[in-house]
């Protein structure tokens, strides 16, 4: 078996007196595509977030593609360049055009020239189904919209893992589904390691290769969707399916 | 029916000026009598004005005794002093020098705040204007007589004094406001000391201090031009106010918009420089142009420490035994003179304001 791209050995966080993350271990396959659920509160958003240190980790190890991840600058922005990440809130900059905040990590992160930056924006607007949106700012689109740009933002980045961070929560319902079709085709592309948190089980059930349920800080259960759903081994799993899954 | 409504256009409301007035003006008791009490206000004020200042004025007149034979505003002696209180103390026959300065240094100005010259050669129009501002001012080579910079004054002066003062305060406070929101505990407390420090002292303190305490410092024989230690006071002053201005812009930036830019692996100034600050200094456009215009009037203090700007060049006219006692028409001269500029930053921050609005941000 090949080396895992992502590796979580003993992970502990604390906010405060609040242990937020509990001896967590996780490793990610190449390719591998996992959905995180549970409880809010459960430490599932934290966890990616160390991922690409957007938090930091205070006991453990996480190594991703073979860097470990440690104070060291250097290495947060390399790493940074590898892993994608899309948020609950977009986190589109305002300022900026839907074309301009598709350009700008290519233009001063990866040093591209600014041509070849926007055929590439074109390129993933059109994959997400917006390219006429191009000179819009953010501001003028509407929520299900500005997800998919925030997509294409990150895909720019040509990046081999995407995180993604509840990414419909803040949707209104008519626009989940346009936001998780664009997810459904990038994974059935096939290549990327996805780190889904999120509440859509059609989604999971749909992409996922692993499902991993999350509670106290904990990873309670982990299993393939079918085995997941059909049939939960934990009982706070039981209790937070029957909650879900009405 | 399974069509849709069509839309209508809004009720038309009674319009017309009786309308207006009725609305505006005397929709409530407590609005008529705000109203009655404005126009007696009116009243009671602007004739006398009028007739003060245009009616009774003398415009033209050979000696004050002429003026002061009449009630009314003394313009003539404008006419006759305008040269000093624009230019202070400067050669009289070499005055055309400090008024193309003055010019060329209100055009940098206005070109700047154009956006469609908001590229990388602003940089080379302001060198090659400051330069031509140095050569017109100091003069000493084309054959211009050497002026001395302790005689320049006037408008020039306080054009000078605001501008270098806003330009070099600017990068100094948002470095100052990054700072003091640094992680570093040493670069923090240096940006904190510094902006409280410099708040809680007054800016006539520290022209005395520049003026009068830092000769006492510094090592024998060593000095600091007089003009160069003010505008250094003035550009630490403006630095610590401009640095509080912008934090509060950047304490308005939302959390994720930090961790969007972090994500995509932007570098820390890379972050700042073109996701956050774009942002945050945008919000703070109305505080900071009140700022630039604070800045601009404070630069007539250094009348305290004899410089000649607009303002002591002016309480300076006032002085000539053959026209005493016309201060309320000189400094309603300068006032006016300061109006037109700082009415001109307020005008421009509000149409800035606009052009820059790119929809209510997430």
């Amino acid at each position: 078996m090949a080396a895992p791209i992502i590796e979580l050995q003993q992970v502990n966080k604390w906010y405060g007196e609040f242990h937020v993350l509990k001896n967590i271990n996780l490793s990610v396959a190449r390719g591998e595509r996992i959905v995180i659920c549970g409880p809010s509160g459960s430490g599932k958003s934290t966890m990616i977030r160390c991922i690409n240190r957007l938090e930091e980790h205070q006991r453990g190890h996480i190594i991703v593609d073979g860097t470990e991840l440690t104070n060291d600058l250097k290495n947060i922005e390399a790493i940074r360049r590898e892993v994608g990440m899309v948020f609950q809130h977009f986190n589109l900059f305002p300022h900026l055009t839907v074309l301009e905040n598709l350009t700008l990590g290519p233009i001063w992160v990866l040093k591209k020239p600014k041509a070849e930056a926007e055929a590439t924006a074109m390129k993933y607007l059109e994959r997400v189904r917006i390219p006429e949106q191009a000179k819009k700012y953010p501001g003028q689109l509407s929520g299900g919209q500005q997800q998919r740009v925030a997509i294409a933002r990150s895909l720019c980045m040509n990046p081999k893992i995407m995180l993604f961070d509840e990414p419909t929560s803040a949707l209104d319902p008519e626009m989940v589904k346009e936001v998780l079709d664009v997810m459904i085709q990038l994974a059935e592309e096939g290549g990327m390691t996805m780190l889904c948190v999120t509440h859509e089980m059609g989604f999971a059930k749909a992409v996922a290769h692993r499902v991993i349920f999350m509670d106290r800080g904990e990873i309670v259960e982990q299993n393939k969707p079918d085995e997941f759903f059909a049939n939960p081994q934990n009982e706070r799993t039981k209790l937070f399916l029957s909650q879900i899954l009405h | 029916m399974s069509s849709v409504s069509e839309s209508l256009p809004p009720p038309t409301t009674a319009t017309g000026p009786v309308a207006w007035v009725r609305d505006k003006l005397f929709s409530s008791p407590l609005n008529t009598v705000l109203t009655l009490l404005s126009v007696w206000l009116l009243l009671m004020t602007l004739p006398p004005l009028v007739e003060w200042g245009l009616i009774n004025a003398h415009f033209t007149a050979a000696t004050s005794a002429e003026c002061r034979a009449s009630p009314g505003a003394c313009w003539a002696f404008i006419g006759q002093k305008y040269r000093f209180i624009l230019f202070g103390i400067y050669p009289y026959d070499e005055q055309w020098r400090p008024l193309l300065a003055a010019i060329i240094l209100t055009s940098l100005i206005v070109v700047s705040c154009m956006r469609r010259f908001w590229k990388p050669r602003l940089v080379g129009i302001w060198a090659v204007g400051l330069t031509l501002v140095g050569i017109l001012m100091w003069g000493g080579v084309f054959g211009l007589t050497y002026v001395e910079n302790t005689n320049w004054g006037g408008l020039p002066l306080t054009l000078i004094l605001a501008t270098f003062g806003v330009a070099f305060a600017f990068p100094l406070g948002v470095l100052l406001a990054l700072g003091r929101r640094s992680r570093m505990p040493a670069i923090k407390t240096i940006c904190v000391v510094y902006i409280e420090l410099i708040r809680g002292v007054p800016l006539i303190s520290l022209l005395f201090m520049s003026s009068v305490m830092l000769p006492l410092f510094l090592p024998e024989g060593f000095t600091i031009d007089k003009l160069l230690r003010a505008q250094i006071a003035i550009i630490m002053f403006a630095a610590a106010y401009i640095a509080e201005v912008v934090r509060g812009g950047l304490q308005a930036i939302p959390k994720g918009q930090y961790e969007g830019a972090d994500s995509l692996g932007l570098s820390y100034w890379q972050k700042m420089g073109l996701v956050i600050l774009p942002q945050a200094l945008k919000i703070v456009i109305p505080p900071m142009v009140s700022l630039f215009i604070a800045v601009f009037k404070d630069t007539s203090l250094v009348v305290i420490i004899g410089i000649f700007d607009l303002m002591n060049a002016t309480k300076t006219s006032l002085v000539d035994p053959a026209w005493r006692g016309f201060s309320i028409e000189a400094y309603l001269f300068i006032s006016a003179i300061y109006f037109v500029f700082c009415y001109s930053m307020s005008k421009y921050s509000q149409q800035l304001e606009k052009q820059l609005a790119t929809g209510h941000k997430r």
